[in-house]
């Protein structure tokens, strides 16, 4: 059992507010991610569930039980650093039966569980190997046994893939997805990636200046973001946001629309109308960037490839059942 | 062209070098080789380099007049103790500086280096006054703790900026893996400050043998360690340079040998911090 519960949770730093208040409900098995802007907060979250920081207030419930004052290590959770933090004089298998031997484990049940473990990552033939005879893409899997050997309530992970190329990234990316779905443990991880949370979450936390934005799976996410902030940080490329005459038609303050939301005319005489300033083309989809006036500029997104370039004048009709309003303060209206 | 130009450049370096090192080791070399010459032939104008009258009669002398055992064993008492004991207060201060820092923690470790600053000469009256109210005058326990309190700063400085290499995720992930302090220490803090520690000690234990300003002024004979011995062969008056030599070269040989053989330890250590 993983079950996660926040409440209130809060985290100060002398008069810094670094968390104002979370409420949280992680579900046994599933797979959250904290995304947000870099100094959003969300790993002191994650620090604050691992109990490598104590809250400042508020309640962290593991399976019911509230773990504020009870250490990292009691608390039934692993983690993954971004920097691996491998033991550097251990060999793959010290590291990875570590934590079994504080536990106090007999010899050849630490053996038998390193071995299942490191079979499950690929790791059998470098188990006497030191982190530093290791590849990155090799160390980031020895971290990860590291946290699979000790079975626990819910790994934590800590940006874990920064560190490595993107063509490796994607890979562990679909990896980590996988044995998290095989193992059916609680995971939360943490990036400032927006398609990683995307790509690998069951539910994203959208975290900015310390508050909790929006919960909910990628797509509420996408297809109805809560305000200006979650609207802007998920999608790619970014929603384009529209005030002005377009917003007050439709009732709101700022009018989003999302780049593949908006169909591209040549020479339409309605929609809003610009010059292409720059055109990306990638074969598989056709980015304009366009300047539209007084509307600034504008982000397209065409499907396939789409031949118009520099300086062609361009018409974008926004797709009526994919606007989205928001008041003044930035939350989404709906209806 | 481009590499022609970087092998001559490695070569002028190379040649640099060596003028270097043979113009520092030089004094040694001469010292060295003065030893096993007669006292005549020691301050002979010019001095011959090779070609003298190679003897041992020095050193024969030297151990009849003096005993050069007895100095020895002061200096590795007090050398191998004020080295200790600095260890002991330095680990536990550069540890807690490094891994629970304060606002306070730069301006500790710059007070520190800052009593470095003052020339020892400028305390040798109250020392001296202190010692002889407390008959630590010519004792090894004045001089441990006086080498012991003079290397104390650059002891904590190295261990400090050792343990600050050590990342915290490493710390933290042995908590999460449930250690507790203590098997903290054990299995993965000690392991990996062990480099830092053997350069820090052996650093220490070099700077306190060779130590001449206070061993010279606290201590006559009961006390007196190598530096000592050594002093005791230099006079104003008489032919004393061989046998001066002599003793010299016996009393840096143990640290000369101790250093030889942990070069590699050393420099890793002195260029700690410097070089990643």
């Amino acid at each position: 059992m993983g079950q996660i519960t926040l409440q209130g949770v809060q985290k100060s730093f002398g008069p810094v507010h670094i968390i104002k208040g979370a409420d949280l409900d992680i579900a046994d098995g599933s797979f959250v991610v904290f995304v947000g802007p870099s100094g959003c907060g969300k790993t002191t979250l994650l620090r604050l569930i691992a109990g490598l920081e104590d809250v400042s207030g508020g309640k962290i419930l593991i399976d019911g039980k509230n773990v504020v004052d009870t250490p990292p290590a009691k608390r039934g959770l692993s983690m993954v650093f971004q920097s691996y933090a491998l033991y550097p004089h251990m060999s793959v298998r010290g590291n990875i039966g570590f934590g079994l031997k504080m536990a106090g484990l007999p010899k050849d049940e630490i053996n038998r569980k390193v071995e299942a473990a490191a079979a499950t990552l690929n790791l059998t033939p470098y188990l006497d190997r030191k982190p530093r005879e290791l590849s990155g893409g090799q160390r980031q899997r020895v971290a990860i046994g590291r946290a699979i050997v000790r079975e626990p309530k819910a790994f934590l992970f800590d940006e874990p893939l920064s560190n490595l190329d993107a063509a490796l990234r994607v890979q562990m990316r679909i990896e980590v997805t996988r044995l998290q779905k095989q193992l059916g443990t609680t995971a939360i991880y943490v990036t400032h990636d927006q398609v990683e949370a995307m790509t690998m979450a069951d539910k994203i936390v959208v975290l900015n200046g310390g508050k909790i934005e929006q919960y909910g799976s990628p797509l509420e996410l996408y297809e109805r973001p809560a305000n200006l902030f979650v609207a802007g940080f998920i999608g790619s490329p970014r929603m384009n946001f529209v005030t002005g005459e377009p917003a007050l038609q439709k009732a709101a303050a700022t009018i989003g629309v999302r780049p593949e939301h908006l169909k591209i005319e040549r020479d339409g005489a309605g929609g809003w109308q610009g010059t292409i300033a720059v055109a990306e083309h990638l074969g598989s989809d056709t980015f304009l960037y366009v300047d539209a006036g007084p509307l600034g500029m504008l982000t397209a997104r065409y499907i396939g490839e789409l031949s118009l370039h520099a300086g062609d004048r361009v018409s974008l009709v926004p797709d009526p059942a994919r606007i989205h309003r928001f008041d003044e303060s930035g939350n989404a209206l709906r209806g | 062209m481009a590499r022609m130009a970087t092998t001559r450049r490695v070569a002028i370096s190379t040649a640099v070098a060596w003028l270097f090192g043979l113009l520092i080791f030089f004094p040694i070399l001469w010292m060295g080789l003065a030893s096993f010459k007669t006292e005549l032939e020691a301050f002979a104008v010019p001095p011959s380099f090779l070609f003298f009258h190679w003897t041992t009669e020095n050193y024969a002398t030297v151990q009849e007049r003096s005993d050069y055992l007895h100095h020895a064993m002061n200096s590795i008492i007090i050398a191998g103790g004020s080295t200790l004991i600095a260890l002991l207060i330095a680990i536990p201060a550069a540890w807690s500086m490094a891994f629970s820092p304060t606002k306070r923690t730069k301006d500790i470790l710059l007070w520190m280096l800052s009593t470095k600053m003052m020339p020892p000469v400028g305390v040798l009256v109250p020392i001296y006054l202190i010692y002889k109210s407390f008959g630590l005058l010519d004792s090894r326990i004045g001089l441990v703790f006086i080498l012991c309190l003079g290397n104390l700063p650059i002891v904590i400085w190295m261990l400090f900026t050792y343990f600050k290499e050590i990342p915290r995720d490493i710390l933290e992930a042995a908590r999460m893996d449930g250690a507790t302090i203590g098997r903290e220490l054990v299995y993965v803090l000690t392991p990996m400050a062990i480099p830092g520690l053997a350069s820090t000690l052996l650093l220490n234990l070099i700077l306190a043998w060779n130590e001449a300003f206070w061993t010279l002024n606290l201590s006559t004979s009961n006390a007196a360690p190598l530096t000592t011995f050594i002093a005791s062969y230099s006079s104003p008056e008489g032919l004393f340079w061989a046998k001066l030599s002599a003793a010299s070269t016996l009393a840096i040989a143990p640290i000369l040998v101790l250093g030889w053989f942990s070069q590699k330890q050393l420099v890793r250590g002195l260029t700690f911090g410097a070089v990643k």
